[in-house]
């Protein structure tokens, strides 16, 4: 299929989803109305994040040369970068997608294999906002015992991801929004 | 690519908000509910890979589960695939690493957050 096409489909397929909440909704069918509050609270994190990251991205671009970069975060880095890496991602908020877009610029930056995907397990699990929440409804042992368990798994993913993808040529892209 | 990936994104939050609406969170309680086995185990795994559920309602849930007696290890597995493996963001995924990369990650990913899951449940 041409990406024009495909396109296309994907439009036709969010207008049908529009079309049948407001035929549901216009039946009194409840499910319609949680549907639309579901919606509203993703689209508000979306609306929210996503500026946040494009600006997150820009300073890292603007500010932050490769040659600078590299050495710390590179191929031929320390465990220190990994560090480095975990740290910044900790100290983000936001969806998984959100993510994407700056291993993509860690990635322009000449960022390693490895520590692209230190940055994704660390992103997903570790984000220190989403870690206070996990502590007040779950207890700090859980958050504590968790996070000590998966520090070490995501990292061996990240040295089995970089062993797989030694031999493909492996990039990360950049996409537009 | 020709376009980006914000068709991508409110296609999957619609899908995702239809999903979860159509899903009440007592059928997650009950079908998590049933045991701490390889089948609740299975289950939740299945659940936290597919679903995209935000931090704001996956915690409150997870407490939910906790205290209707779901076994700790079922609520790490499903917390934890929730968190690290994304079946239906692959899409938007693959534009950024490729298919190989993404199919790899998520299964590896899978993979590690069921033994996360056990060794909770075993140290808890």
């Amino acid at each position: 299929m041409k990406p024009k096409s495909k396109a296309y489909f994907k439009f036709i397929f969010i207008f049908v989803i529009i079309l049948s909440t407001i035929v549901a909704k216009s039946m009194g069918n409840t499910y319609a109305a949680l549907a639309q509050m579901h919606f509203k609270s993703f689209f508000v994190e979306m609306i929210i994040f996503l500026p946040l990251i494009f600006i997150l991205i820009g300073l890292i671009d603007f500010w932050l040369p490769r040659s600078v970069v590299e050495p710390h975060i590179g191929k031929d880095s320390k465990i220190i970068g990994s560090f480095w890496i975990i740290l910044l991602a900790m100290l983000q908020a936001g969806p998984l997608y959100g993510a994407f877009p700056v291993a993509a610029i860690l990635w322009k930056k000449g960022a390693s294999v490895r520590n692209i995907f230190i940055y994704l397990g660390a992103f997903s699990t570790l984000k220190i906002p989403m870690l206070t929440f996990e502590t007040s409804f779950l207890g700090w042992k859980f958050s504590l015992l968790r996070t000590v368990i998966t520090l070490p798994i995501f990292v061996l993913i990240a040295l089995a991801l970089e062993y797989f993808l030694k031999s493909s040529n492996f990039s990360v892209k950049e996409v537009k929004l | 690519m020709l376009y980006g990936i914000f068709p991508d994104l409110i296609l999957i939050i619609m899908a995702a908000s239809v999903v979860l609406s159509l899903i009440p969170e007592q059928i997650i309680v009950d079908y998590l509910g049933q045991g701490s086995g390889i089948g609740a185990i299975a289950t939740a795994s299945l659940i936290g890979s597919v679903a995209l559920i935000p931090g704001f309602i996956a915690f409150p849930l997870a407490a939910m589960l906790k205290d209707a007696g779901v076994s700790l290890n079922v609520l790490a597995v499903f917390l934890t695939t929730l968190m690290m493996v994304g079946v239906v963001t692959f899409p938007v995924e693959m534009k950024f690493f490729g298919f190989k990369a993404t199919l790899l990650r998520n299964s590896l990913s899978f993979v590690g957050a069921i033994i996360i899951g056990l060794l909770m449940g075993a140290l808890l």
